[in-house]
């Protein structure tokens, strides 16, 4: 008898969590067909190979390798960021192209690139995207500030839905103005709390919102239909997407969308029970995030973009106490409900590879950048598996020689009775279309495990 | 003086360090020899971060409190700190990039070693580095990037200063996420420095002073 999924344990989780993965949806819930039985092979091949790396109870058939790009797909396809934030069709077109030409074992996606007629309508504040704020030829970039301000942690800390919708939202998008105006949607008790709950809805700014809305809404769903299509597109022609979703460390969340650096470094000293609090309170609702989509996407790795607790940015004792304990449980609370959380650490993080490696084994994968590759197999990698370190520079000014012997030296390091994943160490703009091509082609070639 | 600026402010004890300002300025002291102080204890800060006692968050905590301490003897401030700076040197991350995290840093620990640093902020045209160089004749250029695509505005950048006739009288060094000797070379930089400290060391290195 099937047990439900309430009685499993959390190998059983990741388990089942793996085989959905195997009969992969389209957006809208059908089976996807794919376009031969080779296409069909490999795409099960591909998905074992990451899976065997990923849980370490057995060896692989080789050495996955991934390519996770940023803007690259972009520039390699003669396009702009731009044209690729503006023209869906463009977009997908670069990432397709991207995917067939340089065969490694996942698609990336197309969404990373982002709606730009979306942030347009909603003038949205956080980033700069091309021909806002970067020029056209570049990729977006986030405008750091203090969205939240240093007294807000109670109004965060006791209704963390409220504060976003009334406060945090109609900072960071300018035309969800109107957004301070709402009412809190828990007075709306019993026909009294009705009618005067509702008349900010028939207010001018409140309307102007709204109709913001729907029109970023619409605009959404078409681009979302676009790079949704290109998924089960690229699903059908063997090649499984890379994540199923994402979600963030806490401290990050109020580090780099909330507080800002400077604002998160000054709440350590001056109120940090105040923000340990908040890091408490926000850590079920990232739990929660990345295993809702994992779920609705049928795939198990949540990527954890990393930033605030690298090396330098605070103190070993800092990363103890602020930045480590909520990061693990929002990792536990993934890991517990059969996802494995897919942390990028990107840039250097040698001095918190020790704290980090107290995690069960065979559940994370773990992305790594510039951190000694080494170090990081002694310690994390022991127990988990680990994917990168391929440097950017090198793919950008190296030749195609210099890579393979990279790779073949990582190779070497980190791939002996498996848990490594051949791979870029941080999402890169640009790059030699021959040397990313030297990633997947030296990863085949010595990656086989015989 | 019951307790001494330097240390409280180096230790970042807020509170006991403005307390200490506040009771010096109202008992007459000239607050010329209080931002001297304060200057020191920021120079203590800067070495504890050089020798990693110190984090980045202890930079951004004491440069708070230097600037509530500022505030408070500005007002009473009749000359202004003349204090003798090591050199100049030109610093900013490159047009099309908009990251400040590194470069606050480098520039932070350049002022603390003495240096009179420019800072021209971010997404810094090619021309604005020419012509600031130009300006405050600063024989060493300070570029920051975080993006592989810094790699071409820093080239370009490079390249401007010798069209400008200014590549002999500058020398120019890189640094930031992405970074390397190998962007060093294509950039055709003078060095690449791994992190502050290095920056601070090739800076001194350079004007001859360390």
């Amino acid at each position: 008898m099937e047990k439900q999924w309430e009685e499993m344990t959390s190998d059983e989780k990741q388990e089942e969590m793996f085989q959905r993965r195997l009969s992969p949806k389209d957006p809208q819930g059908n089976d996807i067909k794919f376009q031969s039985p080779q296409a069909e092979k490999a795409y099960k091949e591909r998905v074992i190979r990451a899976k065997d790396a990923i849980q370490m109870k057995k060896l692989p058939d080789r050495v996955p390798v991934f390519l996770l790009p940023n803007f690259f797909p972009v520039y390699y396809a003669g396009i702009s960021p731009q044209e690729a934030m503006y023209d869906y069709d463009k977009c997908c077109m670069a990432f397709k192209k991207f995917v067939l030409d340089f065969d490694a074992d996942v698609d990336p996606g197309a969404v990373g690139i982002g709606p730009g007629k979306v942030y347009d309508i909603l003038d949205y504040k956080l980033y700069s995207w091309p021909g806002h704020g970067v020029p056209p030829e570049q990729p977006y970039q986030a405008n750091e500030g203090e969205y939240m301000k240093a007294d807000e942690y109670d109004a965060l800390i006791d209704d963390p839905s409220n504060f976003f919708s009334n406060t945090y939202l109609p900072r960071v998008f300018g035309a969800l103005e109107g957004f301070k105006m709402l009412p809190t949607l828990t007075g709306i008790l019993e026909i009294y709390g009705v009618a005067f709950n509702f008349i900010p809805f028939g207010l001018p700014p409140v309307q102007a919102t709204y109709k913001a809305l729907f029109e970023a809404g619409a605009e959404a769903l078409k681009w979302a239909g676009a790079v949704g299509g290109t998924g089960a597109e690229m699903t059908a022609a063997g090649y499984p997407s890379a994540w199923g979703g994402f979600t963030k460390a806490p401290f990050d969340v109020i580090g780099d969308t909330l507080r800002g650096t400077r604002g998160i470094m000054l709440d350590m000293y001056r109120q940090p029970d105040k923000l340990l609090e908040a890091l408490d309170r926000i850590t079920p609702l990232m739990i929660k995030m990345g295993v809702g989509a994992a779920q609705m996407n049928r795939n198990p790795i949540i990527f954890i973009p990393l930033h605030k607790g690298a090396d330098g940015f605070m103190s070993n004792e800092q990363f103890k106490k602020f930045y480590w304990p909520t990061f693990r449980k929002v990792m536990m609370g993934l890991i517990d409900e059969g996802v494995v959380p897919n942390p990028a650490l990107e840039g250097h993080w040698n001095t918190r590879l020790e704290v980090m490696q107290d995690m069960p084994k065979g559940k994370i994968l773990w992305m790594v950048d510039q951190s000694d590759i080494t170090k990081a197999k002694e310690t994390i990698g022991k127990v988990g598996c680990l994917a990168g370190n391929v440097p950017s520079d090198l793919l950008a000014l190296g030749t195609p020689q210099q890579v393979k012997d990279y790779v073949k030296k990582i190779i070497d390091t980190c791939a002996k009775g498996g848990g490594y994943i051949v791979s870029n160490g941080a999402f890169f703009d640009q790059a030699k279309a021959e040397n990313v091509k030297a990633v997947v082609d030296s990863a085949k070639e010595y990656g086989v495990y015989k | 003086m019951a307790k001494d600026l330097v240390n409280t402010l180096a230790d970042l004890k807020e509170q006991e360090a403005l307390k200490i300002v506040k009771d010096r300025l109202s008992a007459g002291e000239d607050p010329f020899k209080i931002m001297e102080d304060a200057r020191k204890g920021m120079e203590i800060v800067g070495q504890r971060f050089a020798s990693s006692e110190y984090f980045i968050p202890d930079l951004v905590y004491s440069g708070e409190i230097l600037k509530e301490v500022t505030e408070m003897v500005k007002p009473k401030l009749t000359k202004t700190a003349e204090s003798k700076k090591l050199g100049k040197i030109v610093f900013g991350t490159v047009a099309g990039d908009i990251h400040d995290i590194g470069k606050d840093i480098v520039v932070f620990m350049l002022d603390v070693s003495g240096f009179e640093v420019h800072d021209l902020g971010v997404d810094v045209s090619v021309q604005k580095f020419v012509d600031k160089i130009k300006e405050t004749g600063a024989p060493i250029v300070g570029l920051s990037g975080f993006l592989t695509l810094a790699f071409d505005s820093m080239k370009e950048t490079v390249d401007a200063i010798k069209a400008a006739g200014l590549r002999d009288k500058v020398k120019v060094m890189i640094g930031g996420g992405q970074m390397s000797d190998e962007v060093k070379i294509y950039t055709g930089a003078d060095a690449y420095g791994k992190d502050a400290m290095a920056g601070v060391s090739l800076a001194k290195k350079w004007i001859g002073a360390g």
